[in-house]
């Protein structure tokens, strides 16, 4: 690997930015590399370039699914490899479900962060496991948020001047998910508020509400199960997980 | 990659030759998984697991073949049995390790 593109591939780690680098391991043209970091920086090159055609094809998906993948690219063994930041659960609204969310979200593993205006509800002792607390308003919060699609987005704020302003932000970045908690009512007025703003239909399919898969969820622990539960199914592209239980045969 | 960048950087700042191991196929039972890393510098420092002791040696010995000759190196093992060093390591499979030189110059 040249110094250069380890550089930058370095720069993309600490920048939090997903990268996947392809290197050729056996074949012609041993130790030709690629690095695409996201969302479309290309460094590097194959000498052949329908080899890298066909390396960036493979690559593209991975900036969002990760992992690792040896592949034959004609006569070359090339090994892909995904660099991606740890998965990021960024709450807006530091309300009651947020705090047993955060928890669940540490246990699996994800970075967390929580935005409120409101100093005494985005506080440490409220939500001893979270990452970072940040008081500010939605929009200005998640400008401090580096939104790349590993990013889970989870909208408790009922309120529409704090949830607008936030699903504005959202609808605009790469988020892998976003949801927002409200009932059938309040999410078909958040629809036509966003309607109305100029958001697309197209745009608004990304919003997951009412959020949360359905099992049946009550408590707050249980909310916050639903949500997360429904995070993984997106991120890990399961089919149709609508939570439903299957009648007992 | 995460885990030896910190080395990488100290390495190449204080002008070592570093070369870079990689997993990039695994099959059995491997202790290490793919994409798992191993940095080595020419004066012998190490960091970094492929197999969590049982090829490095020999990971090694290439990595100074590929910092001799500049050529990154395909390499092949079957990690036998016997070649675990403590009870409980979970060897018996094979894996290949990509050891590739960091080069300074284009």
């Amino acid at each position: 690997m040249k110094l250069s593109i380890y550089s930058t591939l370095r720069s993309a780690i600490e920048a939090e930015q997903p990268a996947v680098t392809a290197r050729v391991v056996a074949g012609p043209d041993i130790g030709d590399e690629l690095l695409l970091v996201y969302p479309d920086a290309l460094s590097g090159g194959f000498r052949d370039a329908e080899a890298q055609r066909s390396a960036l094809q493979l690559m593209q998906p991975m900036l969002r699914d990760g992992g690792t993948r040896l592949v034959e690219i004609g006569e070359r063994r090339v090994f892909l490899e995904a660099h991606l930041p740890a998965a990021h659960l960024v709450v807006i609204g530091a309300v009651h479900i947020a705090i047993p969310l955060v928890t669940i979200a540490k246990a699996l593993d994800y970075r967390t962060t929580v935005i409120d205006a409101r100093g005494q509800f985005a506080t440490g002792e409220r939500f001893p496991h979270v990452d970072t607390l940040i008081e500010a308003w939605p929009d200005e919060g998640l400008a401090q948020v580096n939104l790349h699609p590993g990013v889970a987005a989870v909208v408790l704020a009922h309120d529409p001047k704090f949830e607008d302003p936030a699903m504005a932000v959202l609808l605009a970045s790469d988020v892998g998910y976003i949801g927002a908690i409200g009932s059938r009512a309040t999410s078909a007025e958040r629809r036509s508020r966003l309607l109305e703003a100029g958001f697309t239909e197209a745009q608004l399919a990304r919003i997951h509400g009412p959020i949360g898969l359905n099992i049946g969820a009550k408590t707050p622990g249980e909310i916050a199960v639903a949500i997360m539960a429904q995070i993984i199914a997106v991120r890990r592209g399961a089919t149709a997980p609508t939570g439903a239980p299957q009648p007992r045969a | 990659m995460r885990d030896v960048l910190a080395y990488i950087d100290e390495w190449t700042a204080e002008g070592e030759e570093v070369a870079l191991a990689t997993v990039v196929a695994a099959s059995g039972s491997t202790p290490r998984p793919v994409g798992a890393k191993l940095v080595v510098t020419r004066s012998g420092r190490m960091q970094g697991s492929v197999s969590g002791g049982c090829v490095e040696g020999a990971v090694f010995e290439t990595a100074m073949d590929v910092l001799d000759s500049g050529e990154a190196r395909l390499v092949s093992f079957g990690i036998s049995d016997e070649m675990g060093w403590e009870v409980g390591l979970s060897c018996g499979g094979q894996i290949e390790v990509f050891v590739e030189p960091i080069v300074r110059a284009n």
